[in-house]
């Protein structure tokens, strides 16, 4: 199939999650969110991700539970497409293709089969002209349904999803836009409308921002620019309609939403602050101030025990009715502006960038989790408008992830501008990093670029000012600073003809240090600190500078502001190549010989892959996405993918981040991964969900406990003693309770199974000698082991049937603790009971 | 427009008293209105709320409350009284004492049979309404505590009383208490203090309404006694409430100075399960709202702000326009200020005394738009107090500064002023004819030599002054016989004519050499504001409530070709649209063709020589005109030139020496003479 090889540019981990309102299942156990292409199942008690619904092939723009059957949900994609889900299976029940990009999507329990979809008007996309239509969704057996009866409800719909919703019991559906409001009543097939004056002469705003109909009464709840409430009531008249107007929020109202009885109406908006109103009882409201970002939806779960809210940075918090919360779940921070670079730990495989203000995040793009913050500036953030505080603008990583360097500067838009620079070291016992120098003067200008040595040996940082110097950074280089403290001082600085050097970086055995001074590229050694060369290939500044990775470290390539890529040999000092391309972002990967470039042109930014050692490119991919490419990064797989197609190759180690001006973080994936991925979550379908019942707490910790002693061990050796407890446990678990027979029966067969793993232990002495050895081991040894466990306890089956020569594992300090106690443990009494088995 | 030297006049301390209660007569379109300091208004709800009569008050004299009977009107204060108002005369007819102590309380029921007062002493009192007067008929069970509030079923077979701490209900045939509610005292430290039930509203339906001290309104079913809804509309006290005709909309005044309004509206559309649902929020009032009425189509809510609010409810109007705009009345529509023209002296007319004012003088001639250097400050020559209780109803100064007079409800007084350079003096004249005992408008001859006064039965009583005192002239009787009274005088510079208006909208004119009537002029729907006659044209110039103007010629008793032009023509919209009335009619000498006119918010003079202005003209066009060569501005220019330099107008007079005088009473000062309005929290602050 021609499908198979194409790489397609798909948003998966690090998305949006707020972008839609989330919504809670019926029994409150899960909560479902639009993420890029795909729907993200969370679970309401631990926020963990459960999985994902993938199948769409764009922004997924719209998810509502299905009113027919509450374990099935709708949703829509920019694709044209509805699909319907089973999300606890994670199944794709259907998918109606529309074949129209959707915006939002819409249900009602009065109105079976039927779905109202946002669609933009055909004749003028950019004006942002939407239309309501009701699809009715034809019943057929198969997978893939066209959806053709569209029935327009109105074209006067405002792009804001927030501003449509359904009347009670599905008959009438309010709608907003501007300062009008619409009300349609289905029977009567009649609109009324009512318009509020632009301004009053407060100079209010009257423009509605979100709309939500109170389930049980005729009442309409409308959010304002200026952050008024409106209830309104009698809107089948078009004169003695009447609303009343509450006023707490000082800027707009961002969601308004009705508890399920109708009791309560909850609103929230900039001030980050959930706003509760007794409906019925005027000003009476209730508060749960300080949650973080600004408020962008509300919703309730159908038994109106918990609410969620969704966070202008990304975040998702679950409110219990008592207004108390009780789980926050993050997604990938993106705030106005990504000033650093995007990184890769290189301990953690974790994505880096600028998270909070004046914080690094550390966002796990493979578990797509925020693992955590690293506060960098270390000052309390002041939230107002048009003040000047510090924030990360650069960070860098050394090769092995010891250190990290920041520079953090405030004072960008006034003359003074203040900046430090930090150096940070990772510690093994706190496992994060720890602040080891600060130095505040490291240039007289601002710090331009930075970047550390690749060497194993010493580390060595390179910082690039606009005051016409590098400078390079030592570790404990300085005789003044006591011995056994290791303070980071200048070693070396080098100018080139007071020209400001705008990027610097090393080579990757870092023997050569590469330093661009505008429209000259220099190269040093750092051992000597002497000028090897100096390249140039005007006219044009050099805008990025990169050496060549593994087999291509022999050539450095640079782009120019004037349109200019260049790759020079450095055995040669001679310009091997060079081709009229505008860059705007380079970036190499660094487990292979590829890099990858991205150009600007017409509106529209393309992505040419290519090696240094040919000028032909290795893929291109035209039209990657219609804005400005700003940040990218090359995160390097967990497994790589044996893909032998040409044009997928350069994927198989490394998968390709990029971060465009409107802070969408975007990959690229191949049809075998997709592939794979599927197959995957078909085998997901693991009990994820049993309720945490006392019982299940007992058994299924025992369960662990057994898997985590199994599964390091080897499996041929394993598998006769490990049948008899699950067995014994499933039978507990599946049986019907009136056929089980009597429970002290079942007692000792219960009691029999918890014996099995210690007579397992017995049974290999020469494993438990093995690991008392381990306990003398390091800290790192465990840490280690540990990341392994999290992996086995999801390839465990995989492993089960895997091959037979896996390496003997080795047991960690815990668990070694535990064997220990229960070898301790006097068992005599249950003897009695073992042999009374019948 | 030509260029005035004026006298910018911000010395009247005039401070209107604030509102305590309002009646509404829905039959008669009359809304009355009881002030703080004892005075009782009568506005035309329907002729853009003119105020029609001014019944004057008395020192110690405060009313609680108000209520028509029928298209009588009966108040009742605390001084124990009842009173009802003679309104055709405009004065007090009658005072009654109930005998209960301090009167809270006093409403009528809508049979028009019966008046309850609610007394300090606990006693509901009924009064039978008979043809001339009240006749107590008896008491209803006496309660321990005062009656604060007092409203009858529309039946007329119960009544509720709003007490302290709770809301009681009476059976009017029986006298005694059907239920007994308790209203609730606030949580916290004013749990204390008890709740007072400023308000109680009994509707048809058995649904009683209240509004208490917490800050509630409550809604109570009267079968069974029992709370059925409570709203929290205010941190502090609820002070008044009133319900619409048919009882679907209900209004209720707070010390916050809002006005709530609830609505009875369907929950479920198109069933019928209608429940009292908190809608709007009017907020038009600094200080604590005494009274609101709903009227047909507005929200009418007056307070210790002393302005009287209305709020066009735009649901209950069909076509929108200029009479169904937001209207705050801040002062009479009546002249306080006038002016000596001739010797540049101003009188004052205060509730309780007289003010005679010197206007300063200035220096020289400065560029249009200056103020120029005052030589000579105003200085003020004579306070003049009122003998006895009663406050002044009308007040007059002669042309040449020689007169004073002024008129209570029970007597006038004639004074004459020697003023020889800074030694004022005073005189009274004493022997006055018998028929000056009491006046409803006072003026001057332009001459000084006569003074009109305008008496009962719309009778003009003419007295000439002399040296040696005055004599009684003789008597002008309209043909119509009207008995309303006149409130507005004027006469001719020639001492020829003399026109006076009455509260009928009626307009006669009187030849004062054969001291006849005239003519009268037709009768138009609207009372006249404002006229004058002009000097040399001897045309009577009428200014009416609705803003339509009118010229007759006297001479010739018809209208003349420009009023009719006029009125053919129609005037502007933003004209039209003006919410105030004007107040006075003056003529330039200079140029004969020029009226002066002015309202509270405007001055303006209308060129008789120029077009009218159509509506698709630009009206306010001084601007434009400026910006233009000579003979562009004659083709722009219309009759309106509109100057809103000066605003909160009091009176502006033309003196003799070519000089405007415009006594300005700016509103930021009267509100900072009020007293603190009740703390709120505003947001940022």
């Amino acid at each position: 199939m021609v499908e198979q090889s194409e790489v397609r540019v798909v948003r998966c981990g690090g998305s949006k999650i707020n972008l839609r309102p989330p919504i809670i299942s019926t029994d409150s156990r899960f909560v479902l969110c639009a993420s890029g292409d795909s729907v993200k199942v969370y679970s309401t008690r631990t926020e963990e991700w459960l999985h994902s619904l993938q199948g769409h092939t764009n922004q997924v723009t719209g998810i509502t539970l299905n009113p027919a059957n509450h374990l099935q949900v709708y949703s829509c994609s920019a694709d044209g497409t509805v699909k319907l889900w089973d999300f606890i299976d994670g199944i794709l029940i259907k998918t109606f293709i529309i074949g129209y990009p959707l915006f939002a999507i819409y249900v009602s329990e009065k109105h079976d089969g039927i779905v109202f979809l946002h669609i933009a008007m055909d004749t003028d996309s950019k004006n942002e002209c939407f239309q309501l239509v009701a699809v009715h969704l034809p019943k057929s057996a198969e997978q893939e349904v066209e959806a053709k009866e569209l029935s327009a409800v109105s074209s006067r719909i405002s792009p804001n999803p927030s501003c449509t919703a359904f009347g009670r019991e599905g008959q009438y559906i309010a709608f907003a836009r501007h300062l009008q409001l619409n009300v349609y009543f289905f029977r009567k097939q009649k609109t009324y409308s009512f318009s509020l004056k632009a301004t009053d002469k407060k100079g209010a705003k009257n423009a509605f921002t979100c709309i939500a109909c109170h389930p049980a009464d005729d009442c309409i709840a409308t959010g304002h620019e200026d952050g008024k409430i409106r209830l309104w009531r009698n809107f089948i008249h078009t004169k003695e309609y009447t609303y009343s107007t509450q006023h707490w929020h000082h800027n707009a109202v961002n969601t308004v939403c009705f508890t399920p009885e109708g009791t309560n109406l909850l609103s929230g908006g900039i001030e980050s602050v959930l706003v509760q109103w007794q409906y019925g009882a005027g000003n009476r409201k209730e508060f749960l101030p300080r949650l973080g970002g600004s408020i962008l939806h509300v919703s309730t779960s159908s038994d109106g025990q918990l609410f969620c809210t969704s966070h202008s940075d990304n975040k998702i918090t679950v409110i219990e009715s008592s207004f108390k919360v009780c789980g926050v779940i993050q997604g990938l921070v993106k705030g106005d502006a990504v000033l650093t670079d995007l990184m890769i730990d290189p301990r953690s495989k974790a994505l880096v960038l600028n998270g909070k203000p004046g914080h690094l995040q550390f966002y796990s793009l493979l578990r797509d989790k925020h693992l955590y913050n690293l506060d960098i500036v270390q000052q309390e953030y002041i939230y107002e408008a048009g003040l000047d505080q510090f924030e990360v603008v650069k960070a860098a990583f050394d090769i092995k992830g010891y250190w990290l360097a920041t520079v953090e500067e405030r004072g960008q838009k006034s003359s003074d501008l203040e900046f430090s620079l930090k150096l940070w070291a990772y510690d093994e016992r706190t496992q994060s990093f720890v602040l080891n120098t600060t130095i505040t003067a490291a240039h007289t200008d601002r710090i331009m670029s930075m970047c550390f040595s690749s060497s194993e040996e010493t580390t060595m940082l390179v910082t690039t000012a606009e005051d016409g110097q590098f400078k390079a950074w030592c570790q404990g280089a300085d005789a003044d600073t006591q011995q056994d403290q290791n303070f980071w001082s200048c070693d070396f600085v080098g100018s080139y003809h007071n020209l400001k050097p705008t990027n610097c970086s090393f080579s990757a055995d870092s023997s050569l240090l590469a330093v661009s001074f505008q429209e000259v590229i220099t190269i040093w050694s750092p051992d000597t600190w002497e000028l090897l060369t100096t390249l140039c290939q005007p006219p044009g500044v050099v805008r990025d500078l990169c050496f060549g990775q593994l087999s291509c470290s022999k050539y450095l390539i640079a782009t120019t502001t004037r349109n200019l890529l260049c790759c020079w040999n450095l055995l040669t000092c001679a310009l091997e190549w060079s081709t009229s391309v505008e860059v705007s972002k380079l970036q190499p990967d660094p487990l292979s010989e590829n890099v990858a470039a991205f150009s600007y042109q017409s509106k529209h930014t393309d992505l040419f892959v290519f090696k240094p050692n040919e000028p032909r490119p290795l893929f291109t991919h035209k039209n990657v996405c219609s804005e400005k490419m700003h940040r990218a990064v090359f995160v390097p797989r967990e497994e790589p993918l044996n893909n032998c197609d040409e044009s997928s190759q350069w994927l198989n180690r490394s998968q390709l981040y990029f971060l465009t001006q409107n802070m969408d973080l975007l990959t690229f994936s191949t049809a075998t991964e997709e592939d794979r991925m599927l197959s995957s979550s078909k085998r997901l379908v693991i009990d994820d969900s049993v309720a945490v019942t006392p019982f299940y707490l007992l058994l299924g910790k025992h369960r662990q406990q057994q898997q985590k002693l199994n599964t390091p061990s080897h499996p041929a050796a394993d598998k006769p003693q490990q049948p008899q407890g699950s067995v014994t446990i499933t039978e507990l678990l599946h049986t019907p309770a009136h056929v089980l027979p009597a429970a002290s029966v079942l007692c000792s067969m219960f009691v029999s199974s918890l014996l099995i793993s210690n007579t397992g232990v017995r049974q290999d002495p020469l494993r438990e000698m093995e690991s008392s050895e381990q306990e003398m081991n390091s800290e790192k040894e465990e840490e280690h082991s540990e990341e392994e466990m999290e992996a086995c306890d999801s390839q465990q089956e995989l492993r089960a049937q895997g091959s037979v020569d896996e390496v003997t594992p080795k047991l960690s300090k815990a668990q070694e603790r535990e064997l220990k106690r229960v070898r301790k443990t006097d068992f005599s009494w249950m003897a009695g009971l073992i042999d009374s088995k019948p | 427009m030509g260029e005035f030297k004026v006298h910018r006049v911000r010395f009247f301390d005039y401070m209107p008293s604030g509102i305590r209660a309002l009646a509404f007569n829905r039959d008669t379109e009359r809304m009355a209105v009881a002030r703080m300091d004892g005075s009782v208004e009568i506005f035309h709800c329907s002729d853009r709320f003119f105020q029609e009569k001014i019944i004057p008050g008395r020192e110690q004299c405060g009313i609680e409350g108000l209520s028509w009977v029928g298209e009588r009107l009966f108040s009742a204060g605390l001084n124990g009284g009842i009173t009802e108002y003679d309104l055709t005369n405009q004065k007090v007819k009658y005072t009654i004492d109930a005998y209960g102590g301090p009167i809270w309380t006093i409403t009528g029921n809508q049979q028009g049979t019966h008046l309850a007062v609610g007394c300090e002493d606990g006693t509901v009192k009924l009064f039978e309404v008979n043809e001339d007067k009240i006749q107590f008929e008896r008491n209803l069970d006496r309660q321990k505590s005062r009656i604060v509030s007092l409203s009858w079923h529309p039946s007329g077979s119960k009544i509720a009383a709003g007490m302290m701490d709770m809301i009681q209900i009476f059976n009017v045939e029986t006298g005694h208490s059907i239920h007994r509610m308790l209203a609730d005292r606030g949580v916290g430290t004013s749990r204390s203090k008890e709740c007072v039930v400023w308000s109680v509203v009994y509707l048809s339906d058995g649904t009683i309404v209240s509004g208490d001290s917490v800050g509630m309104v409550k809604l109570w079913d009267d079968q069974t006694g029992t709370l059925i809804k409570s709203h929290n509309v205010t941190k502090c006290d609820v002070l008044a409430l009133s319900v619409s005709q048919n009882e679907d909309s209900l209004v209720a005044g707070t010390s916050e100075g809002t006005v709530v309004q609830f609505q009875f509206v369907s929950m479920v559309l198109g069933k019928d399960d209608n429940e009292w649902v908190r809608t709007r929020t009017f907020k038009n009032h600094t200080h604590d709202i005494r009274a609101v009425a709903e009227i047909t189509t507005a929200v009418v809510s007056g307070g210790m702000d002393a302005q009287l609010v209305v709020k066009p409810l735009l649901d209950k109007i069909e076509v929108r326009s200029a009479a169904s705009a937001l209207r705050k009345i801040h002062f009479p529509h009546r002249r306080l200020v006038f002016c000596a023209r001739k010797s540049g002296l101003m009188l004052f007319q205060y509730p309780g005394h007289l003010e005679l004012w010197r206007l300063g003088e200035s220096e020289g001639k400065g560029i249009p738009g200056s103020s120029l250097f005052v030589k000579r400050n105003p200085e003020k020559l004579l306070h003049l107090k009122v003998k006895g209780e009663d406050h002044i109803r009308c007040s007059a100064v002669s042309p040449c500064g020689e007169w004073i007079v002024y008129s209570t409800a029970s007597s006038l007084r004639l004074y004459r002023l020697h003023c020889d350079n800074n030694n004022v003096s005073i005189t009274k004249i004493s022997k006055l004819p018998k028929v000056l005992s009491s006046a409803n408008q006072l003026c001057f001859s332009s001459d000084s030599s006569h003074l009109f006064s305008a008496s009962t039965q719309s009778s003009v009583h003419i007295v000439s002054l002399s040296q040696s005192g005055c004599k009684f002239v003789g008597t002008l009787k309209p043909k119509s016989g009207s008995h309303q009274a006149i409130h507005l005088l004027a006469a001719s510079e020639d001492g020829e004519w003399l026109a006076s208006a009455n509260s009928d909208h009626e307009v006669h004119i009187y030849n004062l050499q054969t001291r006849k009537a005239h003519c009268t002029v037709p009768v138009y729907s609207s009372a006249v504001t404002a006229m004058g006659i002009h000097a040399t044209t001897n045309c009577l110039f009428m200014m009416y409530a609705d803003q339509q103007m009118c010229e007759y010629s006297i001479e010739q008793k018809q209208y003349t070709d420009w009023s009719r032009t006029v009125q053919r023509k129609g005037l502007h919209r933003l004209w039209m649209e003006r919410d105030t009335p004007c107040l006075n009619v003056m003529f330039n000498p200079q140029n004969p063709s020029h009226v002066i006119l002015h309202d509270t918010y405007m001055l303006c003079i209308i060129d008789q020589s120029l077009p009218l202005p159509d509506d698709k003209t630009q009206f306010y066009n001084q601007l434009t005109l400026k910006s233009l060569t000579e003979e562009q501005r004659k083709s722009h220019s219309h009759a309106f030139k509109v100057c809103k330099t000066f605003k909160d107008i009091l009176c502006v007079e033309l003196i003799s020496d070519q000089s405007l005088v415009v006594v300005e009473r700016p509103l930021e000062d009267v509100a900072t003479q009020l007293p603190a309005p009740i703390k709120q929290k505003k947001f940022a602050t």
